[in-house]
């Protein structure tokens, strides 16, 4: 499976780094590695969701707690929870780091992922939701950092694409 | 039963505890008994309280969770129950008071009107301990063996149609917020009560 293991490395240490301890997850193909990583690592809490918007809620619980969390999803799952993000995050200014696996851009085969591709930028903006890209391995620790430091200054979510061009390494 | 009863039976419970309630009648309910820092109320995101409550009981295994839950409420995450079930939070009681009806929007029945078994559900999805209870002395009993068994239970009290006359209270959703998350994070595991 041609998912960057390198890459999907740099994201996990950067989260890490930024003292990540709850890892909120519903599995997609770019994200093997990363759930993977967290499932494996005896300082990180993996909560495996059925679906994403749960993981807004498991996020809420940890940082009332006083614990740092982020949320791995694809865009699809963004779409999921957005009640979740409006309702509980927003409504209470939750801190929300969410790595977002930007599927059905360019490059992408899988027509059922297409749609999603479109509007996912659309909706954050529409939410207000500060959002960059990670497309190349030298930014992912730094915008990591800016990302989360944000996301708590403001007490509101923030958002991070992964790109095509940083999880997948064509064959 | 009336479910404000229900809450006043355990109030001294939830005193001790850590508690989180979905929106509308048992929000306000609970604020008329008396509202604790150690209480947040989700008043929104329909569905997410027993997340919130899971979140906490895994980064606090030192506190009691209590999670007020409510049938339309959980209807909107059924797959939140088998999360719960699947990380089993032995400190985590989650309640469900179920009305079988979206009581604060004009009280359209909900699918537990028909037949839907939440307690069932919870039991399918691998709650360990499940129940159904119909009075408040039951509801009693239910909830301080869950508070004693240090282990997730799923309690469903059948709870009559009827609320409070308004859910607005005068304690604003960030006051809440902000106070509950600064009274959790000021309870230190050594000098927490051992609950």
């Amino acid at each position: 499976m041609p998912v960057s293991t390198t890459n999907s490395r740099l994201i996990y240490e950067a989260l890490k780094d930024n003292g990540v301890r709850v890892v909120s997850a519903l599995p997609e193909t770019w994200l093997v590695h990363l759930i993977r990583f967290a499932e494996e690592d005896a300082e990180m809490t993996l909560v495996r969701l059925a679906k994403e918007e749960e993981g807004v809620g498991i996020s809420a619980g940890a940082h009332f707690a006083g614990v740092r969390s982020a949320m791995l999803m694809q865009n699809h799952g963004f779409l999921a929870a957005v009640n979740g993000i409006v309702s509980c995050a927003q409504l209470y200014r939750i801190p929300l780091l969410m790595l977002i696996s930007a599927r059905g851009e360019f490059g992408e085969r899988d027509p059922w992922q297409t749609e999603g591709g479109l509007v996912t930028r659309h909706v954050l903006d529409a939410l207000r939701i500060p959002h960059d890209t990670l497309d190349t391995p030298g930014e992912v620790s730094r915008k990591i950092h800016k990302a989360q430091t944000l996301a708590y200054s403001a007490h509101r979510p923030v958002a991070l694409l992964l790109t095509r061009d940083l999880m997948w390494e064509e064959a | 039963m009336k479910r404000v009863d229900a809450i006043r039976a355990v109030y001294d419970d939830l005193e001790k505890s850590v508690v989180v309630t979905i929106m509308g009648a048992v929000a306000a309910e609970l604020q008329s008994i008396g509202h604790r820092p150690n209480f947040f109320y989700l008043q929104h995101a329909m569905g997410l309280a027993s997340s919130v409550g899971l979140g906490i009981a895994l980064c606090r295994p030192d506190l009691k969770v209590v999670v007020l839950d409510g049938d339309g409420s959980l209807l909107m995450n059924l797959g939140g129950l088998s999360t719960l079930a699947r990380y089993r939070p032995r400190n985590l009681v989650h309640v469900v008071f179920d009305n079988e009806s979206l009581l604060s929007v004009g009280g359209f029945p909900t699918a537990t009107s028909t037949g839907t078994d939440l307690a069932g559900v919870a039991k399918a999805a691998g709650v360990p301990v499940t129940s159904t209870v119909n009075t408040i002395e039951g509801f009693r009993v239910k909830f301080a063996e869950a508070m004693a068994a240090h282990d997730l239970s799923t309690i469903v009290a059948k709870v009559e149609a009827i609320g409070p006359s308004a859910y607005v209270t005068d304690l604003s959703l960030l006051e809440n917020r902000y106070q509950f998350a600064r009274h959790l994070r000021s309870l230190q595991p050594s000098t927490s009560p051992a609950l």
